[in-house]
């Protein structure tokens, strides 16, 4: 029989992380396939509350460290209390979520344990296709940010894994889901793991809806002309209670903060509906937009690429068409 | 203050990307080459630190003979010194990646002064394995954040504070004493763009060869996991790439509301149609 499958889950106010619970999903997934059991691991203050949520995604046990030292983020040291619950489970595989902390808390399991590690998987089918644990596992994981696709074969005594963010559901047990039995562990702190450890914590200042959270974004590319010309792509996002986004061509031009980037080295959104004046649709910037439900482009060239992946468009000039819109919404809601 | 930023050569796919016939690369035949945004900034912070803080500043890149041109991109906006870990242009795993590095930093610390502070990019723009600053930074013994969008020394100097994006959004800061390792993010700062004069500049310098070859496969002296290592063993290279494939597309062609402004009406129905303004 093989080790269990554990997955390392982060929190929040009491609550399992939404990326955590692709994971966990994943696991098991896996664990099912490996009949293997599914256990978790959930660390610093409020984590047993966490373990106890766990039940309802399957987790039948949850290796809890409750130790305030963990509350604050230190990548090394939530991975030595990672390899510690691996010490004594030796499990099959491990599995987090290819958040920015959990991608950094395996690649230091992985670094101390001298194991290999497969970031933003999508897919994993375990073994060497006789149905055991053994052999090289053959898995799917997203390279340029979900671009392209990798297949790829891992092969370890013990299989480290990420998962690419949203490209699993979350999976509650259909019913009788079972209470997880909580283990607790005191993983030993080394000092020199909490060298690089959060000190100081800002909330966020701004106010008015975040980027992530819109559910309408208008964003800007090269199209828009210059800084001033977002004015109008601010106006149309005020008149639909959204917000304002762009390509990496305006962060670099300085048209824009680096903050407003949508794509591969900036921000994932997901909103009902993307306005995208100006802007190519290169694949770095499609895979920002993407999880969009609605995508409109307003373009001078019909055949650029964006138009192949919006579902509405309008061909012309973003600087006339942004405030005729804008104006056409006023028009409306001033009509009796 | 000694730096050191690790670039990546990878192709600068554009609108789509397309693959070769065996499925086992990009085609690259009508593409240019880059490295990560990420790593630009890298490069620049370590420019802008060496301007401010004098010292000096080394890019080391591990790949085939063509990624001479990142380096000298690097050298033409500032960066003094460049390293290639030549290949053979087959793909190296993340964990022989990581160890080849390791290992030419311990020798070129030998040889010359130590770097106080190593740039990472946060993850390569085409692999994306997210590992190996970390794997560097744990078989040098050193301290290393990711996510970097901000940094600042210290006033001693004897410690840098760097800054991310935390979880809900707002910030986060470390300080780590030096030397020490960053993982940074594109966003840190906006890199300049080469002179005439530096890109002529950066054609003159030397760049230091060292031959690797093709991908290893087994034993890793560097790099190896302590905890592997205390064992007897060493690390286990991985993942292994089995071929590269497009992600299935669902869309059609997009519906065509109209041109120029008069679009407008039809604009605003769609929208109360999918109700992001009011009926
Ligand atoms: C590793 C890597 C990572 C990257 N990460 C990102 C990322 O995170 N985000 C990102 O956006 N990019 C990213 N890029 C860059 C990306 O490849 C493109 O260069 C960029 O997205 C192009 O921006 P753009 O569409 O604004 O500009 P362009 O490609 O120049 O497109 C401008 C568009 O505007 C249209 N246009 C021009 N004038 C008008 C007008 N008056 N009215 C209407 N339309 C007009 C044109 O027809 C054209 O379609 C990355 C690249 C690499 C190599
Ligand atoms: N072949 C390489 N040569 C130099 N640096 C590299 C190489 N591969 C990765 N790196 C560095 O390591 C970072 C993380 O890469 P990765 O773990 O592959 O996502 C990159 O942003 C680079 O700074």
């Amino acid at each position: 029989m093989s080790g269990p499958v554990l997955a390392f889950i982060e929190h929040a106010g009491g609550e399992p992380d939404r990326l955590s619970l692709e994971a966990l999903a994943l696991a098991r997934g896996l664990a099912v396939s490996l009949a293997a059991p599914l256990e978790a691991i959930v660390l610093g203050s409020g984590a047993e509350a966490v373990a106890g949520r766990l039940g309802t995604f399957g987790a039948q046990a949850v290796h809890v460290a409750g130790a305030a030292d963990f509350d604050a983020f230190a990548p090394a040291a939530w991975g030595a209390a990672t390899r510690a619950a691996m010490e004594s489970r030796q499990p099959a595989a491990v599995v987090a979520a290819g958040s920015e902390r959990g991608n950094e808390v395996m690649a230091h399991v992985a670094a101390r344990t001298g194991l290999p590690m497969a970031a933003n998987v999508v897919s994993v089918s375990p073994g060497d296709g006789s149905g055991g644990a053994a052999g090289s596992w053959r898995l799917v994981r997203q390279r340029w940010a979900g671009s392209l696709l990798e297949d790829a074969a891992l092969d370890a005594p013990t299989r480290l894994l990420t998962v690419a963010p949203h490209a699993v559901a979350i999976d509650p047990v259909a019913s009788g889901a079972a209470t997880p039995t909580i283990l607790p562990f005191e993983p030993e702190r080394d000092p020199a793991d909490l060298i690089a450890r959060v000190v100081k914590v800002e909330a966020r200042t701004s106010s008015g809806v975040s980027l992530s959270d819109a559910k309408v974004v208008v964003g800007g590319g090269r199209g828009v002309g210059s800084a001033e010309g977002f004015g109008r792509l601010e106006e149309l996002a005020t008149a639909l209670n959204g917000a304002v986004g762009g390509s990496r061509v305006v962060t670099s031009l300085g048209w824009r903060p680096h903050s407003d980037q949508i794509g591969q080295t900036g921000l994932r959104i997901a909103p009902d509906l993307y306005i995208a004046c100006g802007i190519s649709g290169a694949i770095q910037h499609i895979v920002g937009c993407k999880a969009a439900k609605q995508i409109l482009a307003i373009n001078t060239d019909p055949d650029s690429p964006i138009m192949a992946v919006a579902d509405y468009a309008v061909i012309g000039d973003v600087a006339t068409i942004v405030p005729a819109i804008t104006a056409e919404i006023e028009r409306r809601r001033g009509a009796p | 203050m000694n730096i050191l930023v690790c670039v990546k050569r990878v192709p600068q796919t554009g609108g789509r990307i397309v693959l070769t016939a065996d499925g086992q690369a990009i085609d690259t035949r009508f593409l240019g080459h880059t490295i990560s945004p990420h790593e630009e900034c890298g490069v620049e912070e370590a420019v802008q630190i060496v301007e401010k803080e004098g010292g000096s500043s080394t890019v080391l890149t591990l790949g085939p003979v063509e990624a001479e041109e990142q380096l000298r991109d690097a050298m033409a906006i500032g960066i003094e010194r460049a390293v290639l870990l030549e290949t053979d242009g087959s793909e190296w795993d993340p964990v022989s990646t990581a160890g080849a590095i390791a290992e030419s930093i311990e020798s070129q610390e030998a040889a010359n002064a130590a770097f106080d502070l190593i740039l990472f990019g946060n993850e390569a723009a085409d692999t994306g394995d997210f590992q190996v600053g970390v794997r560097v930074a744990v078989a040098l013994g050193r301290p290393i954040i990711n996510g970097i969008k901000e940094i600042w020394l210290r006033d001693d100097r004897g410690a840098v504070f760097a800054r991310r994006e935390a979880p809900g959004g707002g910030w986060e800061t470390y300080e780590l004493p030096l030397p020490a390792i960053l993982g940074v993010k594109e966003g840190l700062n906006l890199p300049r763009y080469p002179s005439v004069p530096g890109r002529l500049r950066a054609k003159k310098k030397e760049i230091e060869r060292v031959a690797l070859g093709g991908s290893p496969s087994g034993a890793l002296g560097l790099g190896a996991g302590e905890d592997a290592a205390a064992a007897g063993a060493s690390a286990v290279p991985g993942p292994t790439k089995l071929g590269l494939r497009l992600p299935a597309e669902e869309k059609t062609a997009a519906e065509v509301l109209g041109q120029g402004p008069d679009a407008a009406s039809a604009v605003v129905d769609l929208f109360e149609k999918i109700g992001v303004v009011a009926r």
